[in-house]
C-alpha cells in the first residue's frame, strides 16, 4: 500500500493505493487517524485500492468512529467496484459516508 | 476440470499477499469468473488471516508454516487450511452482529457469506488445526 495526502483548508484527502490487508492496516491507521484526531475532515480516496479485506474495513470503521468523537467526518470517495462489494457485504454502505 | 494444488506459507501477515496470488493463480487455471474468484480469494485470505491472528496469537516471528490446499472435483470446491498453532475451540468462533458497528470480527462473517460450509476436522497428526471451506460452483 502506498498513499498521498493533499490538503485544502480543513480537508485532508488521503489517496490510498494498492491492496489493504492485515499487513498494512497499522500503516493506514498511522496515516489517517492523526488527521482525524486533529479535527480535519478526511476524504479517503479509494479509486486505486484494488483489494480490501476485513482488516481494511476495520480501518474505515475506526476512522469513521474516531471522526464522530472529534466532531468531524470521514468521507469515503471513488470506491472501486471490488472494495464496494466488500463494504456492502459488511452492510456498511449506510453507515460510512460514501461518495 | 478437476485440480488439486497446495502451497505452504510462512505464518506471518506478510504472507497474506502470497496467499492471494496463489489463490488467484489456481482459480484462473480453473477458469472461475472474476467476481466469484475475488470472493473466494477474500474467503481464503480471511481464513489465512485467522490463523495468523488467532491460532498464533501472541507468537511473534514464528518459523512455522501453514498449508493451503485448493481442490476442485465434480464442481465441488474444497479449500483446506492446515496449521500448527493453538488448537481452535470452535465454540469460541463467533462473528460479530452486523448492527454492532465496531472494528473487527468481520472475517468469519465474510467466510460464511461466501462459502457453503466451514468445518474443522480432527483428522491430522502432522497438523493441529484443519479447516475445510467448501462451495459448490
Amino acid at each position: 500500500m502506498s498513499y498521498k495526502i493533499t490538503e485544502d483548508g480543513n480537508t485532508s484527502t488521503v489517496f490510498l493505493d494498492g491492496e489493504i490487508d492485515m499487513d498494512v492496516t497499522e500503516k493506514a491507521k498511522e496515516v489517517i487517524l492523526p488527521l482525524v484526531e486533529a479535527g480535519k475532515e478526511v476524504h479517503l480516496n479509494l479509486k486505486d485500492v484494488s483489494y480490501m479485506d476485513s482488516s481494511g474495513i476495520s480501518v474505515l470503521i475506526e476512522s469513521h468512529q474516531k471522526a464522530l468523537e472529534n466532531n468531524t467526518k470521514v468521507v469515503v470517495k471513488e470506491v472501486s467496484k471490488s472494495v464496494l462489494k466488500v463494504i456492502m457485504m459488511a452492510k456498511l454502505e449506510q453507515i460510512l459516508n460514501l461518495e | 476440470m478437476d485440480l488439486s494444488e497446495s502451497k505452504d506459507f510462512l505464518v506471518h501477515t506478510a504472507s497474506l499477499k502470497e496467499v492471494r496470488v496463489f489463490s488467484r493463480e489456481v482459480f484462473e487455471k480453473l477458469k472461475i469468473n472474476n467476481d466469484l474468484k475475488e470472493e473466494l480469494v477474500l474467503a481464503i485470505a480471511e481464513a489465512a488471516q485467522n490463523i495468523v491472528k488467532h491460532a498464533y496469537k501472541g507468537v511473534e516471528n514464528t518459523a512455522d508454516h501453514m498449508q493451503i490446499k485448493i481442490s476442485l472435483k465434480d464442481d465441488n470446491l474444497e479449500i483446506g487450511f492446515f496449521d500448527k498453532g493453538k488448537p481452535v475451540v470452535e465454540e469460541n468462533i463467533q462473528h460479530r452482529k452486523l448492527d454492532d458497528i465496531k472494528p473487527g470480527g468481520l472475517g468469519t462473517f465474510f467466510i460464511k457469506q461466501i462459502m457453503d460450509d466451514a468445518v474443522f476436522k480432527k483428522d491430522q497428526q502432522k497438523w493441529v488445526n484443519h479447516l475445510i471451506l467448501s462451495k459448490k460452483i
